[in-house]
């Protein structure tokens, strides 16, 4: 499952960096949601997949997966949740002010700083 | 800190009242205050020459930084002295002469002597350090206050010019002698000169040797006006002029050599440095020489001359280096070099500093320096015309002068050279003579245009915008006292050689030192028909028929093409590297953030990639694999489905809607693998983000749908492949190679009996790692704080608002 997962991971994080690579600032954004999603399947994956019950003990059973990156997972989502939701407002400002979304009209040079 | 050490920064502290002075006493020109030191630091260092005659050199230490052994160590010895009195000697008729050159109520002097004050101590500092890295912070301060008073008028585009590019050249050589310093610490285990030269026996085998020997020259021939650095020396020539006679003919240019011979006695046995330094200097001797003949600015041909004399006294002790190889001490004809290089130091800022003022004083006559303008001088200034003929004619090497002496020291010097039968001398040695006789005609020729195009001739009134008259009695007594110097070294030269020039010598060859631990000197004043004087009878004879018939063969001047000096290629080398560094930089800092992002994923591919195969880090076993299940499969194929309907997504509902399907399927993940906590906070978010998203898009435009060219794309998916396939190995050989146990044995064991919760998820978020939840409320709250401030504040259109 772990190898599966990898391979997973993997095709998430190239359609990720593909989406940021483009021009469009509205892709750019939704490869960074894909990045996230990427990054914190790994987390788990990493931690070692179905090795027992959920890690609730009054489940009682012999085994629990293991809690440690369950919690750092959560931490990271509610993270990248606030940092998404910044940017997309940053995105939607930016365009009201500058009135273009397409990153190579976004650039910044030597003459306006 | 003894008397000694404060003698040394007594100029810095003199600095620091200077301004005071300026202000409170206006009446009275503030050079006067700041005459008194120079003139006390002199009778403080005269008295030392007791003690070096005896061969006592006194050392005084202090510390600085102790622990890790650097100490400001004083120490006197006969070079040491030599400087120091140059130093405060030359330094008190310049201030004097300043007092009249410059005037108090138009010139901003406070600044001229708060400037000049920091060049003196610094120098004293330079020939009076015992520890390198003092020595250096010394020379740079002087490459500083250099630059300072170069740009003494700095509402002037060549000042500035100038003090700019001594700054580059000497900076440059300033660093290049640190690094060597800091080799030569780093083979003795020191930063003393006293004890580096006592390690002298083991340090030509080791290999930094050559590389330390090289970068010290570097910074010596730097500072030093040696060919090809002499370009800054010309330029710093508008500096006022008290300072070009200070600095730039005195001290601050024989830096250079006190460095080269104050380090003789470790580097001078090698067949490197005996070339490079004899070699360079001659090179300079004879560029600068020939070079001043076609100035036309006064101040330009004396900048060459000091280039073309500073290349004499280098060579001088280049060749002098060669008396190491021959130990009979009696006999030893090469040691003469290393005479004739200190005899000569002593002439040449005498005559130097003189004659700077003398061209001083005519330029502030008559208002300009160009020899094409003036003519005629001699029957209206009459003291400076003689204080001229003194200077020029020992300075050509005519007698009764003391440069006479000298240059007869340099010829028997260089014939000696031509008798050296090591280094290969005996094939090459036959050049310096030669070379070094042209030079002294070319020497001659210009020491006759100086006096004789300025003061004799028509006199051309309407050419000049003051009427001359002689200068004030304070502006002739320091270069009268300089002139004098220079004829009484010429008959009693003997009076410097056993205060002066013995010592020096016992501190530049230590270990040449005769049986009673002394050095004889004597320099005759008549030494019979010999070569040399043949050779002098050479040069005045040639020079006066060359200087007559100049204007008929100065067209050889034309024949070098302008283009191709060496100012040229500073001032292009300056501006193709800002064109090339302007050029690099714009083509990689391009402005589009997708190239930086490019460059960023590339490195961390190539570096990540190699690391993973270089270290041979991959490793892949699936025996701790979870199985398979179907349910896993098809959650898989939902997951790659989203994925990849947003990569062809042609509007932006649709990829919204397959992003919200990926951050659903991922939820569901995290169901299958027991993760409920994670399940229920991911499906919230992706929630929340969804709508967020949906509300942001409806005012952002549609997705432009441009068939993108294939150029644009195949960068992109190769840079995205490769991320992805690095990330699967990483996963891949991470998962392979588990070193360790994971901690959370202990976190199951810990949760409800230490902290009484049975969600051991939860236990660690607000108990175990409590901290981690804290500053992610704090991130939570920023984020809403940042977008509730981006949305209502409208600073930069506040009307619309």
């Amino acid at each position: 499952m772990e190898i599966l997962m990898s391979f997973v991971i993997g095709i998430l994080f190239t359609a990720a960096t593909y989406l940021i690579l483009s021009k469009s600032l509205l892709r750019i954004i939704i490869g960074t949601g894909l990045l996230s999603h990427g990054a914190h399947l790994l987390l788990l994956t990493m931690g070692g997949l179905k090795r027992g019950a959920a890690p609730l003990l009054g489940e009682e059973a012999p085994t629990y997966s293991d809690p440690l990156p369950q919690a750092l997972i959560l931490t990271a989502i509610v993270i990248s949740f606030g940092v998404t939701s910044f940017f997309l407002v940053l995105a939607y400002r930016s365009y009201k002010e500058l009135g273009t979304d397409n990153m190579d009209n976004l650039r910044g040079n030597d003459r306006h700083e | 800190m003894s008397l000694l050490h404060w003698a040394i920064l007594s100029p810095f502290i003199m600095a620091l009242f200077v301004p005071l002075f300026y202000k409170k006493f206006r009446s009275i020109h503030t050079g006067w205050f700041v005459l008194i030191l120079p003139i006390l630091l002199f009778i403080y260092f005269f008295q030392f020459i007791g003690d070096t005659m005896n061969g006592r050199n006194i050392i005084e230490s202090v510390g600085w930084i102790p622990s890790i052994g650097i100490n400001f160590v004083a120490y006197v010895d006969g070079l040491g002295l030599l400087f120091a009195l140059l130093i405060t000697g030359i330094g008190s008729l310049v201030i004097l002469y300043s007092i009249y050159y410059l005037s108090k109520d138009k010139e901003a002097i406070h600044n001229f002597y708060v400037y000049l004050l920091m060049f003196m101590g610094a120098m004293l500092g330079v020939v009076l350090s015992d520890n390198v890295l003092v020595l250096y912070t010394f020379w740079e301060l002087t490459s500083l206050s250099s630059f300072l008073l170069i740009g003494y008028w700095y509402q002037r585009e060549k000042s500035r010019y100038g003090a700019q590019k001594s700054m580059l050249i000497t900076v440059f050589g300033g660093l290049s002698m640190l690094a060597g310093f800091i080799l030569l610490s780093i083979m003795t285990n020191t930063f003393s000169i006293r004890e580096m030269i006592s390690q002298v026996a083991t340090l030509p085998e080791h290999t930094l040797f050559i590389p330390a020997m090289l970068l010290i020259l570097l910074g010596a021939f730097t500072k030093s006006a040696q060919f090809p650095f002499h370009i800054w020396l010309p330029d710093a020539m508008e500096a006022p002029t008290p300072v070009s006679a200070y600095l730039h003919s005195a001290t601050m240019v024989k830096a250079g050599i006190y460095l080269v011979a104050r380090l003789s006695p470790i580097f001078a046995g090698s067949a490197e440095w005996f070339w490079i330094v004899s070699t360079v200097g001659i090179i300079t001797l004879f560029w600068g020489s020939f070079t001043a003949v076609k100035q036309t600015d006064l101040k330009a041909i004396l900048a060459f001359s000091t280039i073309s004399q500073l290349g004499m006294i280098m060579s001088l002790l280049g060749l002098g280096s060669a008396a190491l190889h021959y130990d009979h001490l009696d006999k030893n004809i090469y040691m003469a070099a290393t005479v004739a290089a200190v005899f000569h130091l002593i002439n040449h800022a005498t005559f130097k500093g003189s004659l700077f003022m003398v061209v001083g004083i005519v330029d502030h006559e008559t208002g300009t320096r160009d020899i094409r303008k003036l003519g005629g001088l001699m029957g209206i200034m009459p003291i400076t015309f003689t204080l001229a003929v003194i200077g020029s004619f020992a300075m050509a090497g005519i007698p009764p002068f003391n440069g006479f002496l000298s240059k007869e020291m340099f010829f028997t010097g260089v014939v000696n050279a031509a008798s050296l039968d090591i280094f290969n001398m005996q094939t090459w040695g036959a050049l310096f003579p030669i070379i070094a006789w042209i030079a002294s005609i070319f020497t001659f020729i210009y020491s006759m245009i100086l006096v004789f195009k300025t003061f004799t001739g028509k006199y051309q009134p309407e050419k000049l915008d003051v009427k001359p008259h002689e200068a004030p009695i304070g502006m002739l007594i320091p270069p009268i006292i300089l002139a004098s110097l220079v004829i009484i070294f010429g008959p009693f030269a003997n009076i410097l050689s056993q205060s002066i020039i013995e010592p020096a010598m016992a501190a530049i060859q230590p270990s040449l030192l005769g049986e009673n631990g002394s050095y004889h000197v004597h320099i005759y004043y008549w030494h019979g028909w010999n070569t040399e004087l043949f050779m002098t009878i050479g040069v005045i004879a040639i020079g006066t028929l060359l200087f007559i018939s100049l204007l008929k063969w100065s067209k050889v001047y034309d024949l070098f093409p302008k283009r191709l000096t060496l100012n040229n290629l500073y001032d292009g080398g300056l501006v193709a590297l800002e064109r090339s560094s302007f050029k690099i930089n714009k083509f990689y800092m391009t402005g589009f953030i997708r190239d930086y992002l490019v460059m960023i994923f590339a490195f961390m591919i190539v570096l990540l990639m190699s690391a993973l195969f270089v270290k041979d880090a991959f490793a892949f076993t699936t025996t701790n694999s979870a199985p398979i299940g179907i349910y896993e499969v098809v959650l898989t194929l939902v997951l790659l489905a989203g994925t990849i309907t947003i990569l062809f997504a042609k509007s932006r509902l649709t990829s919204i809607i397959s992003l919200g399907v990926v951050g659903y399927s991922v939820s569901l993940f995290f169901v299958l693998f027991r993760a409920p906590d994670l399940a229920l906070t991911q499906l919230i978010v992706e929630t929340v983000s969804v709508a967020l998203f949906l509300l942001c898009f409806y005012h952002l435009p549609e997705l432009q749908i441009k068939p993108k060219s294939l150029k644009f794309r195949l960068p992109n998916l190769i840079i995205s492949l490769g991320v992805g396939t690095l990330v699967t190995l990483l996963a891949l050989s991470a998962n392979g190679s588990k070193l360790f146990e994971s901690i959370s044995s202990y976190f199951v064991e810990a949760s409800y009996k230490e902290a009484g919760g049975k969600n051991m998820v939860n236990v660690i978020l607000v108990d175990f790692r409590g901290f981690d939840t804290l500053f992610e409320i704090a991130v939570l709250g920023i984020a809403a704080l940042g977008i509730f401030a981006m949305i209502r504040l409208r600073l930069t259109r506040g009307k619309e608002g």
